[in-house]
């Protein structure tokens, strides 16, 4: 879904749009709500329909790798937002999502497990303090430093599962019981596509349903004040400072609502696999998401979501490349890591601001060079 | 040999007291051994323009971080509408009704012009996290608000065509307006630029005298300031600096003539 994360198109009044220049996409915006949620939750229903058509038109096999991708979206999602908008970078997100998954194993382990979406809510709830501590910390780290402080808590907190092994269930990890889908869920797939629930598809709905959620909430807060203040002090802390901004909390705040979004990434992520192990929070599911991020283009929610689907779809799509040309199955297993590492030096030579600021840095030249009159184009994009 | 400081400009509508409206006492700064402002005093009159000028070195910027909270003094004290300012810190200042230009321009590079000046606006908002989390109408509501008034304060200075621009595309002069924009849409009582002429032609610094003149109804302004025909031109009362020392105090012509202000500067030429 193209969610616009800055809003610097025009406003609703269309007051900022130079007249006499219509552009095309005036036409659609016509069209859309004019309020922030109408626009974004339309948003939303239009993912919503997409998703159940692909859950329902595809393998199993695919629909536990959309259940894969929608946590990695998630994570990359809140990641975006921080790195992006805010300017900090986490190396921690990867231990973060380790707290969101060790925290449903817990709940849904327990005696009386609550209900689904109350798990969920715990998990990112638990994570976003866990989040206020770090970014507490982070906010009065730059650069290299920032990025070695959540280092350091990205290798320390698998190790607290091993430490407390009774209760966490130390280097082999903690089983967790997926949930079933409710009869009154498969009743309605039934119902839309004459389809019976199968488990993976099950988890699939969770993890694409929570990260729906996700987008539209982080697309509010972008696409308002606070993403603006975000941005600001990404950008001069000094100067924003001045208009009444304190840099120190706004950070806090964007690190505790990117911790969240990891938190809630985590869960799904112990649903789906249904295990939180040591294991699968090392510092390479942090290294990925940042690449994700990277890849996708800092700072925009479909970026991330491009960039979560590169690190899914990529490797299997190479690996099966490579027995199909007659390499041996180890051998292509091997190519996975080295086209990954080759897409990511060629998106950082030839489009440094990602897929999606390279696509928009086309829509723009395009745009400039067709109607070259007035106050043209909108600058170059930047970060 | 003393006038009146509120001699000759309209008094601000918003100063309620008679008193100076910003006031220095005799503030010092240390860093190290280095003294950088030495027993300086300053005092602002509602609707008045006040320059501050001096050689490079002699403390106008250190003073200007002063009155900020970027330094904190190691000795006097800072009056803001006749209370004493204790603990000042810069993201205070908004609140309080001062707002400040930064040398160069210092404008936010990923945010187009209209946003840059929307934070300027900032600490007129009121819808808070959770309405802008999940798009209520108060936050949309806001928002248009902060986008008027930053599209009246970018109309006033003839920057409303740039809105959505990004700073970086723009010329330098547009720039600094723009930068002035985001200052005064705060609507602060008291303005302080720092070098706002730097880096202008002739034209562009006419004009910015103009503007700076016609601001005089609605705030007090306080520039430091490099170009000598400006400051002559629009300030009501001039605070020279040299070595951190206040050596002149008065109006444009009472400065202009004064030996110590003429040493300071022939002085320098002369070392």
């Amino acid at each position: 879904m193209a969610v616009p994360v800055r809003n610097s198109e025009s406003d609703e009044a269309g007051r900022s749009v130079p007249p006499g220049r219509p552009r095309p996409l005036d036409v659609v915006r016509r069209w859309l709500p004019r309020s922030t949620f109408g626009r974004h939750a339309l948003l939303v229903l239009v993912g919503a329909v997409a998703v159940v058509l692909v859950l329902e038109t595809t393998s199993p096999f695919r629909n536990s790798q959309f259940a894969t991708l929608s946590y990695y979206a998630i994570a990359a999602a809140g990641l975006t937002v921080l790195t992006g908008l805010n300017g900090q970078i986490s190396l921690g997100h990867g231990a973060l999502m380790a707290v969101g998954a060790y925290t449903t194993g817990l709940l849904l382990g327990s005696a009386g497990p609550p209900p689904l979406i109350l798990v969920l809510v715990v998990a990112a709830a638990v994570t976003a303090v866990v989040g206020v501590v770090v970014g507490a910390a982070a906010s009065r780290l730059h650069g290299p430093y920032l990025a070695g402080a959540t280092l350091a808590f990205a290798i320390a907190v698998p190790g607290l599962a091993i430490y407390f092994d009774g209760v966490l269930g130390g280097e082999q990890g903690m089983q967790i019981d997926s949930p079933r889908a409710p009869a009154w869920f498969a009743d309605a797939i039934y119902f839309l596509s004459a389809n019976e629930m199968s488990g993976a598809k099950y988890l699939a709905y969770i993890g694409w349903a929570t990260l729906l959620v996700v987008l539209l909430l982080l697309a509010n807060l972008a696409a308002g004040r606070v993403g603006r203040v975000w941005r600001a002090v990404r950008d001069d802390e000094v100067a924003a400072e001045l208009a009444g901004i304190r840099p120190g909390p706004v950070r806090v705040l964007a690190f505790t609502v990117s911790a969240a979004c990891a938190g809630l990434a985590g869960a799904v992520l112990g649903i789906v696999v249904r295990l939180a192990a040591p294991s699968g929070f090392t510092i390479v599911l942090s290294l990925g998401l940042l690449t994700a991020v990277v890849v996708g283009g800092l700072g925009s929610l479909t970026g991330a979501l491009l960039g979560a689907a590169l690190l899914v779809f990529l490797p299997p799509a190479v690996t099966n490349l490579g027995t199909a040309a007659g390499l041996s199955g180890v051998a292509a297993a091997e190519l996975a890591p080295l086209v990954y590492g080759v897409v990511l030096v060629l998106v950082v030579l030839l489009a440094p601001t990602g897929v999606v600021g390279g696509v928009r840095r086309m829509w723009q030249s395009i745009r400039n060079g067709a109607g070259r009159s007035g106050v043209g184009g909108n600058g170059r994009e930047r970060s | 040999m003393v006038t009146d400081p509120a001699e000759g400009a309209t008094p601000g509508d918003t100063s309620a007291t008679d008193g100076p409206l910003f006031r220095v006492d005799e503030v010092g700064v240390r860093f190290g051994g280095l003294v950088a402002l030495d027993e300086v005093s300053l005092s602002v009159a509602p609707g008045e323009v006040h320059g501050v000028i001096g050689p490079n070195g002699a403390g106008k910027t250190t003073l200007f971080n002063v009155c900020c909270g970027f330094v904190t003094p190691s000795s006097g004290t800072l009056h803001w509408r006749g209370e004493p300012v204790r603990g000042l810190r810069p993201h205070r200042l908004a609140q309080m009704g001062i707002a400040r230009t930064l040398q160069g321009v210092g404008l936010f590079r990923g945010l187009t012009v209209l946003e840059n000046v929307m934070v300027g606006a900032d600490r007129h908002h009121r819808a808070g996290f959770t309405s802008a989390l999940l798009a209520l109408r108060r936050s949309d509501r806001d928002e248009r608000a902060l986008r008027e008034r930053a599209h009246a304060v970018l109309t006033e200075l003839g920057t409303e065509t740039y809105a959505d621009r990004l700073p970086g595309s723009l010329p330098y002069p547009v720039q600094k307006r723009v930068a002035l924009a985001r200052a005064l849409v705060a609507e602060p009582q008291m303005l302080l630029l720092d070098e706002p002429a730097s880096g202008l032609g002739a034209d562009d610094m006419a004009e910015l005298g103009t503007r700076i003149r016609g601001l005089r109804d609605r705030m007090a302004v306080v520039l430091v300031e490099h170009h000598m025909d400006l400051v002559m031109t629009v300030c009501d009362r001039i605070t020279v600096l040299d070595f951190g020392r206040v050596v002149a105090e008065g109006t444009p012509d009472q400065v202009r003539d004064d030996p110590a202000v003429i040493d300071a500067y022939l002085g320098e030429e002369a070392a």
